[in-house]
């Protein structure tokens, strides 16, 4: 479903590559971690892989569902079947989240050529969806992530992801900032998410979330590039030794 | 590419920015250029005013030869040159017309290209529409359905011969001819505009608006509206203008006074789209308006709602005094400004009586390398205890080349008032833009979506239609500003 060759990416304008030659391939029916310590472009590779603006691919390429994305527009990803869970969930005041969710399930369906959802159907076909994330309807008529707490919006995501029904989810530290409750609840939404259908690629910093969502394959992310990849168990691993121990062996092997 | 080709392209890429930047060729009857008493005296002559309403007109003039073009807006722009400007100027053949069938096709063909059509079978559903072309107002329609109802509207000639006692008595009221430099030049030469009555009681059984067009590139349009509600009356009022493109700066000064006596509501609503120059800062209209009213009874309320979108420069601020206990005074605005635009706008709320109550809703965008600051006063009197206001002023940015000024000025001369102020900025950022990207909505649609969100507390204060309106001419003016 997704394929990364040998991606190379730095910030527009800036020397640095911050990614340095990424390879993963990610397949239907399949839930990825990438982990690794603070800096070392976790979250960066998430939003290349959507295609952030403020990022400059400088080599590699991207598949998605055998398709170059490379030169799609954000938007254009999206409507593909692509979801980006944010890390800080942006705020659109006066913009009410129903509406929002409401534009945003309209776009995929318009770019499936299936039958849009008037006001009406909408609210049958979210009130599901809100109960997957225990999401008070009040929720709604909210102003997008304005005044949210930090569990709340991330729920929010969670109730979007639901609502768009995407091929590929990317949870960017999805887990960060939530307390025992809510990390509970967005992980339950995030199983019963899961199908043969779809799949998921999380982005953490810790071994958390993993015993909710277990995932078929973890890699660890170091300086720009993946310095290993295993099963669960490698999650388990890192959450006893830390990051460090890896660092030695990279550098043992020659490749930092 | 030939050089055709491309001289079309660019047409029309300006011309979807600016769509009412057409110009309608017909033959006009003008004045010669530059302002006099005889220049005076012949406006008057030729509209067949009474002598009073001269007087009106010569005083005024005499005001603004002594004064002196503000310079405390924070505008830049080369003073016009009031010499070379052309005070009247007409549409050929004789002004008013008895039915729609002897106005120039030329002229309803430019209305209904602007959205605006005046043939019966066509108008739009419940409003009636006052049309000024320049400087004379061409058609109003449903005059004899709004007359049923006790209610006139008509263009301000027609009301100073048909009704003169009512416009002696309140026209220059609320404005005074010596208010400003530019109130006093409109009280001098203003040459049409709306009036509308609506006499005690009467609820007005439909929205009343008077649709502006600047279509000649040297005369100044200077027109006048004045509304009185009597006791207890009820009426909503929209304004709309648009003008050519042309790459010398047109002089735009009107004024609109507002009376609502006793338990009357004012509801006055613009939606302001002249043209604003090209994307250098080459010509456009210069927006020099004074728009006030008063809460002259107990209990009235006016509330202003304006859509500022379009002109070079604008320098407006629609007011309210309020004079009568319990009243209610309201100013909702959305003021954008794009490429060389510079907007200096706000409202004054004068409160005099007692328990008197205002709002200010200000929400500023500003875009390229334009300039957008608001202005604002309240004044609270001795006499006006319990008095309130309540602001809030929102300045958005986009891009880093523009700028966003406010100045809020409060004076309180009552301890038992209470005024609050609050002011945000922001920047719609790339991650805004991302986020909602990234839930399928392509650029357009999501900066339509922010700003849409942004303004939301004015849009909807605006009659349904002129929300949808005001939104798309937000999205299309905002195109290719971000990013």
């Amino acid at each position: 479903m997704l394929k990364i060759i040998n991606l190379h990416a730095k910030v527009e304008g800036e020397k640095t590559e911050i990614l340095k030659g990424i390879n993963l391939e990610i397949n239907q029916g399949e839930v990825h971690a990438i982990m690794g310590p603070n800096g070392s472009g976790k979250s960066t590779l998430a939003k290349v892989i959507a295609g952030h603006p403020a990022y400059e691919v400088t080599d590699g390429q991207i598949l998605f569902n055998g398709e170059d994305i490379l030169e799609m527009d954000p938007d254009e990803r999206a409507r593909m079947g692509m979801f980006l869970a944010f890390q800080y969930p942006v705020e659109v005041p006066g913009v009410s989240n129903s509406m929002l969710i409401r534009q945003a399930v309209n776009a995929v369906k318009k770019a499936r050529g299936e039958e849009e959802l008037d006001p009406l159907e909408f609210e049958d076909f979210i009130a599901e969806k809100l109960k997957l994330v225990e999401m008070d309807e009040k929720f709604l008529d909210r102003s997008v992530n304005a005044g949210f707490s930090g569990g709340e919006k991330k729920r929010n995501e969670i109730l979007q992801l639901a609502a768009m029904n995407p091929k590929l989810s990317l949870l960017d530290e999805t887990d960060s900032g939530l307390d025992i409750d809510a990390l509970r609840i967005v992980s339950e939404g995030i199983n019963s998410l899961r199908s043969e259908e779809n799949a998921f690629l999380l982005v953490t910093h810790y071994q958390r979330i993993l015993n909710y969502i277990k995932p078929d394959k973890v890699h660890v992310l170091m300086q720009g590039r993946i310095v290993r990849s295993g099963d669960s168990s490698l999650a388990l691993e890192l959450e006893d030794q830390g990051y460090d121990w890896l660092v030695t062996e990279t550098h043992v092997n020659g490749e930092a | 590419m030939s050089r055709l080709t491309e001289a079309e392209a660019v047409d029309q890429a300006a011309s979807r920015k600016y769509k009412y930047g057409f110009k309608t060729n017909i033959e006009y009857e003008e004045f010669p250029r530059g302002l006099n008493e005889d220049i005076i005296r012949e406006i008057s002559k030729r509209k067949n005013e009474p002598e009073w309403m001269l007087e009106f007109r010569i005083k005024a003039f005499h005001h603004w030869l002594t004064m002196e073009e503000p310079d405390w807006p924070n505008v830049h722009y080369k003073k016009p040159d009031y010499d070379q400007i052309i005070y009247y100027s007409t549409p050929k053949e004789k002004p008013k017309k008895q039915s729609l069938d002897e106005v120039d096709p030329e002229i309803l063909a430019t209305y209904e290209k602007l959205g605006i059509p005046l043939h019966e079978q066509k108008m739009l559903q419940n409003v009636a529409v006052d049309a000024v072309f320049d400087s004379v107002s061409v058609a109003t329609t449903f005059k004899k359905k709004l007359a049923e109802a006790g209610v006139i509207f008509c263009s301000i000639s027609e009301a100073i011969q048909d009704h003169p006692e009512l416009v002696k008595k309140y026209m220059g009221s609320v404005i005074p001819t010596n208010d400003n430099f530019f109130a006093a030049l409109n009280s001098a030469v203003f040459s049409d505009g709306s009036f509308c009555f609506v006499p005690k009681g009467v609820k007005c059984p439909m929205e009343l608006s008077t649709y502006f067009r600047i279509n000649n590139q040297d005369s100044g349009q200077f027109e006048r509206t004045l509304i009185i509600a009597e006791e207890g009356a009820q009426v909503s009022y929209l304004e709309g203008c648009t003008a050519p493109m042309f790459d010398t700066n047109q002089l735009h000064a009107a004024v609109v006074e507002l009376v609502a006596l006793d338990d009357a509501d004012i509801k006055y609503s613009t939606v302001q789209n002249w043209y604003p120059g090209d994307e250098n800062g080459v010509g456009g209209i210069y927006n020099f308006v004074t728009k006030r009213g008063i809460c002259k009874g107990n209990n009235a309320k006016i509330s202003w709602t304006q859509v500022e979108t379009g002109s070079a420069i604008t320098w407006k601020y629609p007011s309210v005094i309020l004079k009568g206990d319990n009243s209610v005074g309201e100013f909702y605005s959305v003021a954008l400004t794009n490429d060389y635009q510079q907007a200096d706008t706000g409202t004054k709320m004068i409160h005099l009586g007692k328990n008197t109550r205002s709002t200010i809703i200000s929400k500023g965008i500003s875009a390229g390398r334009s300039q957008n600051s608001y202005r604002g006063l309240v004044k609270i009197g001795k006499k006006a205890d319990g008095a309130r206001n309540y602001s809030v002023c929102d300045s958005m940015l986009i891009g880093s080349e523009c700028g966003a000024h406010t100045f809020p000025f409060i004076e309180s001369s009552n301890n038992t008032a209470s005024v609050e102020h609050e002011a945000t900025t922001s920047k719609i950022g790339e991650d805004q833009i991302f986020y909602l990207q990234q839930r399928g909505l392509d650029e357009e649609e999501a900066i339509s979506l922010i700003i849409n969100g942004f303004c939301k507390e004015v849009f909807k204060e605006l009659p349904m239609e002129f929300a949808v309106e005001a939104t798309k001419l937000l999205s299309i003016k905002l195109e290719g500003s971000v990013g």
